[in-house]
């Protein structure tokens, strides 16, 4: 029962944090097996506060702080979602990904389809991405290319409140392994989310703002990103469409190139480094289905290709822009 | 090798008569099944590359007899031993290992990764290592559904330099999970000795987590299944995980490819341990030695495996390959 209409414009306003953590309340409640393991998940309620009061709603033996062994916890999480539970592991940030790598990619991903069918993982991964908060080059990187790139995992990048809560609920009862991203910087964001039951379908892409002039297709924060510059190119009248995927993978082509095939310009904009990023996936995905409709290039916008730095003067060019995004949309449309 | 003591606290007299002829019946089914592999693989009927279980019976299935149906079992590259001795199907497996539709995963997995879900076997892993972090979830799930279930995760010694076996070591051992940790040391990581590759002690690894280690003759399947019943029936009890290193030989080569194996272990060594540690002939002069069994029901058993081998290769040369419209289905469930 997935909910198909818009986005409410108007109704209860909640943080993006108290979206995610009302998606786990109210799984939770709803499914015995579901439970959360990750570090400092319990009384601490992670670093980021996103998970407080959970363990007071259901214990020590639902909401689990684990050692300090992302692979390990990780691998316990694949073992136990194959054995009838619904673990949702927490890796506190999206760099530590780097650490769980074997579990997600030659474990998780692989199981259902090496086993002929047999047996299922239905795993969520939380954890997180994003930089620009002087945490330096190990706490900061953007990585969902990496587990975007392999068959059998799906991949959720919310960029609201609303979606983050509707997707979430969709990730935990899906029967596969699902890695879901949240911008560290957008937990304290607010946006309507509804008091009723509802959840988003996988591979749908949202159209956060219609438009006629080019198509800006955003993930996760970088939406925010693409409405600002979108705001901008309205006052020298471009008028920008706005197509937020939700989910890498499954990928909404399908909407990613009628809206290209529209306007007839588009730039990508991720977080992700340039090269060999979701990015240049998607903007190559636009460049295959739209081609005769375009009138220029497909751009791509997205992290500088060096590990972020942590001076504030430095990390602050590593990262897409609205401005960046302006300039870039204003020369595609041809505009001086 | 630093050995400490062997265990030999096998209760022999608890062992019946019909538990010993399952144990001799399955272990030769494990050395037929793996001889006909290597027989596939030299006439080239065979896809790629397989590890033989061959020398190490006595562990897979003095361990899996002191399990139930219901409990849980990860495996390793060199997996057809525990998958036979869980309970799988002769037929069925040649089937993965050559590719067709019938076998256990349709052909997708092969010989590295047969899964039998029915008979709790989670899976074998091609990755070192791998099965640690499913084994020891699958045992968090028991604890969690209080199902009773004890999970057995086999590796090699190889994997003792995996550092996610000790991450979940830590973590069965701080929430008491019901899993028995089985090591078969059988002496060569690939083509390297394992003295070359491990420090210290392999049980002082699990003593440091608190972890109960046992030490046992790998080539003796009433050593084996003693220590096993006992460490299965602690975990099962709520007792808490368990070590048990299981001494063994590996008669073959890494894989079926590696057959100029002098460079890394001489033919004398190899010799010595087929000749006067095989655990089907000594658990075969055990049984005579008892007079629990006769020469002419060993070779009644012998034959019955030998056809039900001989069939199961046939079945699996004869089985279709999967139609090619299989080959985007099962990535996502």
């Amino acid at each position: 029962m997935h909910e198909t209409m818009t986005p409410p414009v108007a109704g209860r306003e909640i943080t993006f944090a108290q979206a995610v953590n009302e998606a786990l309340t109210e799984e939770m409640r709803r499914d015995e097996s579901i439970f959360i393991m990750g570090e400092d998940v319990a009384e601490a309620g992670t670093p980021f506060k996103v998970l407080s009061g959970l363990v007071e709603k259901f214990g020590t033996e639902r909401v689990i702080d684990s050692p300090i062994s992302e692979a390990g916890i990780t691998g316990i999480g694949v073992g136990a979602a194959i054995t009838g539970m619904r673990p949702v592991i927490d890796i506190m940030f999206g760099d530590f990904l780097t650490l769980v790598m074997d579990q997600l990619v030659n474990q998780a991903a692989k199981t259902h389809y090496m086993s002929g069918g047999k047996l299922r993982v239905p795993l969520v991964v939380r954890t997180t991405l994003g930089a620009t908060r002087r945490s330096a080059a190990q706490h900061s990187q953007s990585l969902q290319a990496w587990v975007s790139h392999v068959p059998g995992l799906k991949v959720v990048l919310p960029s609201t409140p609303y979606d983050a809560k509707g997707l979430l609920k969709t990730a935990i009862r899906d029967d596969n392994p699902v890695v879901f991203i949240e911008d560290k910087l957008m937990f304290q964001d607010k946006g309507v989310v509804p008091q009723e039951e509802y959840t988003l379908e996988f591979g749908k892409a949202d159209i956060k703002r219609e438009g006629e002039h080019i198509t800006l297709v955003g993930t996760s924060s970088m939406v925010s990103v693409a409405l600002k510059a979108s705001d901008r190119l309205a006052q020298i009248g471009i008028s920008a469409e706005v197509v937020d995927p939700r989910t890498t993978s499954p990928l909404d082509i399908e909407t990613l190139v009628q809206s290209a095939c529209k306007t007839g310009h588009a730039i990508v904009i991720d977080e992700g480094h340039r090269a060999y990023g979701v990015a240049a996936e998607i903007a190559s995905v636009i460049a295959e289905g739209a081609f005769y409709y375009l009138d220029a290039p497909v751009r791509r916008i997205a992290a500088m290709d060096v590990p972020v730095p942590f001076s504030p003067v430095l990390e602050d060019l590593t990262v897409p822009t609205p401005e960046a995004v302006f300039s870039a949309a204003k020369e595609l449309c041809g505009v001086k | 090798m630093s050995t400490g003591q062997i265990s030999m606290t096998a209760n022999d007299q608890q062992l019946s008569l019909e538990l010993c002829l399952r144990m001799l019946r399955q272990m030769l089914r494990i050395r037929a099944f793996d001889r006909r592999a290597n027989e596939l693989y030299l006439s080239a009927k065979m896809p790629g590359l397989t590890h033989l279980y061959l020398g190490e019976e006595a562990i897979a299935v003095g361990v899996c007899e002191a399990l139930k149906k219901e409990d849980y079992i990860t495996s390793t590259h060199r997996g057809h031993g525990h998958c036979v001795a869980k309970g799988a199907r002769l037929d069925l497996m040649f089937a993965e290992l050559l590719g067709r539709v019938p076998g256990y995963c349709r052909g997708k997995g092969g010989s590295m990764h047969i899964a039998d879900q029915e008979h709790g076997n989670l899976g074998a892993n091609a990755i070192v290592g791998g099965g640690a972090g499913i084994a020891t979830g699958a045992a968090l799930s028991s604890k969690m559904l209080r199902s009773g279930r004890v999970t057995v995760c086999f590796f090699g010694e190889g994997a003792l330099g995996q550092g996610i076996l000790y991450e979940v070591m830590n973590m069965a051992s701080l929430w008491q999970l019901p899993i028995v940790y089985t090591c078969e040391n059988n002496m060569y990581s690939e083509y390297t000795h394992y003295s070359e590759t491990t420090a210290g002690s392999i049980l002082a690894r699990a003593a440091a987590f608190g972890i109960l280690g046992e030490e046992v003759d790998g080539q003796d399947v009433r050593a084996v299944y003693g220590s096993a019943q006992r460490l299965v029936d602690r975990a099962r009890n709520g007792g808490g995980p368990a070590f048990l290193l299981c001494h063994t030989y590996r008669y073959h080569g890494h894989h079926v490819g590696d057959v100029n194996r002098e460079y890394y272990r001489s033919k004398t060594e190899e010799e010595e341990w087929k000749t006067n540690r095989d655990p089907i002939a000594l658990f075969r002069a055990w049984l005579l030695d008892e007079k629990l069994a006769t020469d002419a029901q060993f070779e009644t058993i012998q034959q019955e495996v030998e056809t039900e081998a001989e069939n199961a290769v046939q079945f699996a040369l004869n089985a279709p390959y999967p139609d090619p419209s299989e080959v985007n289905q099962h990535v996502y469930a």
